[in-house]
């Protein structure tokens, strides 16, 4: 059998016993073997089993996706593995606050784009405004482009959530 | 999971005792009779507790390293898990070469390492170390036992992670005041209660069960791989291993860590394979057309060159742990089950397919390994004249034929490097579990404590340590343990005063600047052995082996052979780094035939 060399991305959604180190053996098995983390978000799902949920972005050869979901499969608190990418449909989002400071000109076009792209604004002054924005990565990506020369200052972003889309759970 | 809906309910509240109390009845429920270990202040309440009862003994080893390697001895001799004992900050911080060992080559150790009481955890108390967060990657899982409550559940459960699927290490961490406070104790869970996150998958699907046979059955040249796996399945699986491979009438080769699966003086087994692996087996795997890999990792000392390794052939790879499939080599068809298991299901499927093997395809395969095996690539020489050096694979020969010839029960431990090497091409396994190697971690030192924990296992066997004279230096200090507890170990050293395999490297690699490998100022082994209260031999010339040899085995105290061999020996045949399987290079008998060695080979390991 051939290796496949094409670079993919996949979202990985991993469902784990809610324990103390968790979180460190997860991020430690990628960087131990040299694994890529694009984004990475944790929170417990209250389901009333004490179970966490961590939805990875990474990238690799569909060789090393398979090895990434089996090496997390095999550690002992983790539940369920799932590569939403690959099993059929699914929707993923982001949520970012990003600092725009700016007056005249340049701050009425940032707040004609945020209304265009649906992001809301959560905090004001005179010379700035906060915008909540939520979205896929990509369409996040472009509007930071887009506010970088209208004086984009920060930008706190949480790392995708991500879910399969109709019937189907992890 | 429908664990306890017909249990009565608990009425009266456990019993409750102190942690440690609660620690060893656990031990003790988890069918523990030995602990390796060391004491230290935070592990103090444990080693009150082992004073006060009998059922579980303590070894008193010397170092923590050594502790694990004993454990990992007294496990892989056995099939049961291995228990260490020590103490937080350096006990922990010892402990961790051990335990990378015992997870690279899967064998199943539970280490309890003491801790600083939970309100100073993260101040930095004396002997403090984040025992979980150094050990989190040196382990299978490990655990901070936090609660007095959890204390016995977390006990029973690492048994169970330790053994379960892939073996492996598992450390529970103990801060000192969860030992003193009263804890209640809870049973083992039944064996048949399910784990809420981690259960492997053992048995093989049929599907590609009926898929593998079709494939062994259709090929013209068949090759079997097996490794650790089918030693650590058990007794059943090596029996299961003989039949398929008598059945089918197909080749066999064992990687380093699979040694003793299979009959080495049968004529079916082509020798170890790898990196000093035999010019048959090697040559078998790269020219193969089917290869059924059992238990083995595609690691790569067997591979060689990736890219080169055996091109040809349908890969059919069954393992227990998943994550070991397509890691290296991408394979057809996996299998994901227990070692053991999967070969009946083979044995069965085999017998159910009506398809036969191409018998003149196989006698032509056949044909073509014997030419290969006519070649005798362990072919060495061996000067008997009186006063002669001793060549290092004639004192291993010797070894095995006069062990055999007093037909007791021997184990082999070694340490690693030229002696490792030697001992796996020259000493013949004929079982399971009688043979203890650092394969993965490649652990100098590993040797000597291993052999301890073999023999306390098997207090009648002969239990020898074939070492160097530079690994046993690195944990000599267990010779007082050997002492302590009348352990007649035996020793055997060859001793060329170079860590060998470094001075090869150096040889073959960088233009024979023997650069820090020769060791200079080495102790009298003789004398050495004489202060730890053992015996010390000592053979210079090929006269004297024998002689040495017998007494060594007939001590009834621990002996130390210093046996000082060619110090220009090479061990061949050798694949180099980044060659392919038919790329070898053979030994001086073979006129040296080599393919060099490339820049990108240099840059591995």
């Amino acid at each position: 059998m051939a290796i496949d060399p094409t670079l993919r991305s996949a979202t990985i959604s991993v469902l784990v016993e809610n324990e103390p180190g968790i979180l460190a053996r997860v991020v430690g098995l990628f960087s131990g073997r040299g694994y890529n983390i694009d984004s990475l978000t944790v929170a417990p799902v209250e389901d009333g089993r004490n179970r966490s949920r961590i939805n990875i972005v990474t990238s690799g050869t569909d060789m090393i996706i398979q090895q990434i979901k089996a090496q997390l499969d095999r550690l002992v608190p983790v539940h369920r593995v799932s590569d939403l990418s690959m099993e059929g449909p699914h929707i993923a989002r982001e949520m970012a606050l990003i600092k725009v400071i700016g007056t005249g000109d340049k701050r009425v076009e940032a707040l004609r784009l945020a209304e265009a792209f649906r992001a809301r604004v959560v905090d004001a002054t005179t010379e700035s405004f906060i915008f909540e924005m939520t979205g896929a990565t990509d369409k996040l990506d472009a509007f930071l482009d887009l506010m970088r020369p209208l004086g984009l200052a920060e930008v706190s972003r949480t790392g995708v959530a991500a879910i399969a889309r109709g019937t189907r759970i992890i | 999971m429908s664990q306890s809906q017909t249990a009565p309910q608990e009425t009266t509240q456990p019993e409750m005792q102190a942690g440690a109390e609660v620690l060893l009845r656990a031990l003790k429920d988890q069918g523990v009779e030995v602990i390796f270990g060391y004491p230290g202040g935070a592990v103090l309440p444990i080693y009150d507790a082992i004073f006060q009862q009998n059922a579980i003994r303590h070894i008193l080893v010397r170092h923590e390293q050594a502790a694990v390697h004993a454990a990992e001895g007294y496990a892989r001799s056995t099939g049961r898990v291995g228990c260490v004992l020590v103490t937080s900050g350096p006990g922990a911080t010892n402990a961790v070469t051990g335990l990378v060992d015992a997870l690279m080559d899967s064998i199943p150790i539970v280490c309890l390492t003491g801790q600083v009481p939970t309100h100073l955890i993260g101040n930095d108390a004396f002997q403090e170390a984040d025992t979980t967060g150094i050990t989190r990657p040196a382990t299978k899982h490990n655990y901070l036992v936090k609660r007095s409550e959890d204390l016995a559940r977390v006990v029973h459960e690492a048994f169970y992670v330790a053994k379960s699927g892939r073996p492996g290490p598992v450390v529970i961490d103990l801060p000192k005041d969860i030992l003193i406070n009263k804890a209640p104790y809870t049973p083992a869970p039944p064996a048949t209660a399910l784990h809420r996150s981690y259960r492997p998958n053992l048995i093989p699907d049929g599907g590609q069960i009926a898929k593998a046979v079709a494939a062994l059955k259709s090929a013209k040249r068949p090759m079997i791989y097996t490794g650790g796996g089918v030693i650590n399945s058990g007794q059943g699986a090596s029996d299961a291993l003989i039949k398929l491979v008598r059945k089918t009438g197909f080749p066999i080769t064992n990687t380093l860590m699979g040694l003793g699966a299979y009959p080495s003086n049968d004529p079916q087994f082509l020798g170890m394979l790898g990196m000093h692996g035999t010019y048959e087996a090697n040559l078998a795997m790269h020219g193969c057309d089917v290869m059924l890999n059992i238990g083995a990792r595609f690691d790569d000392r067997v591979t060689g060159r990736l890219n080169a390794f055996s091109p040809d052939s349908r890969k059919i790879h069954i393992d227990i742990d998943r994550s070991s499939i397509n890691k290296n080599v991408p394979v057809e068809i996996p299998i994901v089950a227990d070692a053991g298991l999967a070969i009946e299901a083979l044995l069965a499927a085999w017998d159910a397919e009506p398809v036969q093997v191409d018998t003149a395809a196989l006698a032509k395969w056949w044909q073509q390994i014997d030419t290969w095996r006519g070649l005798d690539c362990l072919k060495y020489t061996q000067d008997h004249a009186k006063g002669a050096i001793i060549k290092p694979q004639y004192a291993i020969q010797r070894l095995y034929d006069l062990t055999r010839e007093t037909g007791r029960e021997t184990f082999i431990s070694t340490e690693v490097g030229q002696h490792q090497m030697w001992a796996a091409q020259y000493f013949r396994f004929d079982q399971p579990k009688h043979w203890m190697t650092s394969g993965g971690l490649g652990t100098m030192g590993y040797g000597l404590p291993a052999a301890m924990g073999v023999q306390v296992a098997h207090p009648d066997a002969l239990c020898i340590d074939i070492a160097g004279e530079a690994s046993i230096l690195m944990n000599i200090q267990e010779m007082s343990t050997l002492a302590q507890y009348r352990l007649p170990v035996k020793v055997f050293i060859l001793n060329n005063q170079y860590m060998g395999m470094v001075r090869q490297w150096q040889e073959l690699l960088h233009g024979s600047r023997y650069s820090e490998s020769y060791t200079a100022a080495l102790p009298d082994f003789v004398k050495l052995a004489d202060s730890f209260h053992g015996v010390g031999l000592r053979a210079t010339s090929v006269d004297q082996l024998d002689d040495v040899i017998r007494e060594m085995i007939a001590s009834d105290r621990p002996v130390i052979a210093d046996i000082c061999v060619d110090q220009k020996e090479n061990c061949f045949p050798m694949i180099p780094s980044g060659a392919a399987h038919n790329e070898m290079i053979l030994g001086a008998e073979h006129g040296n035939r080599a393919p060099g060695v490339t820049d990108d080979g240099m840059a591995l390991v």
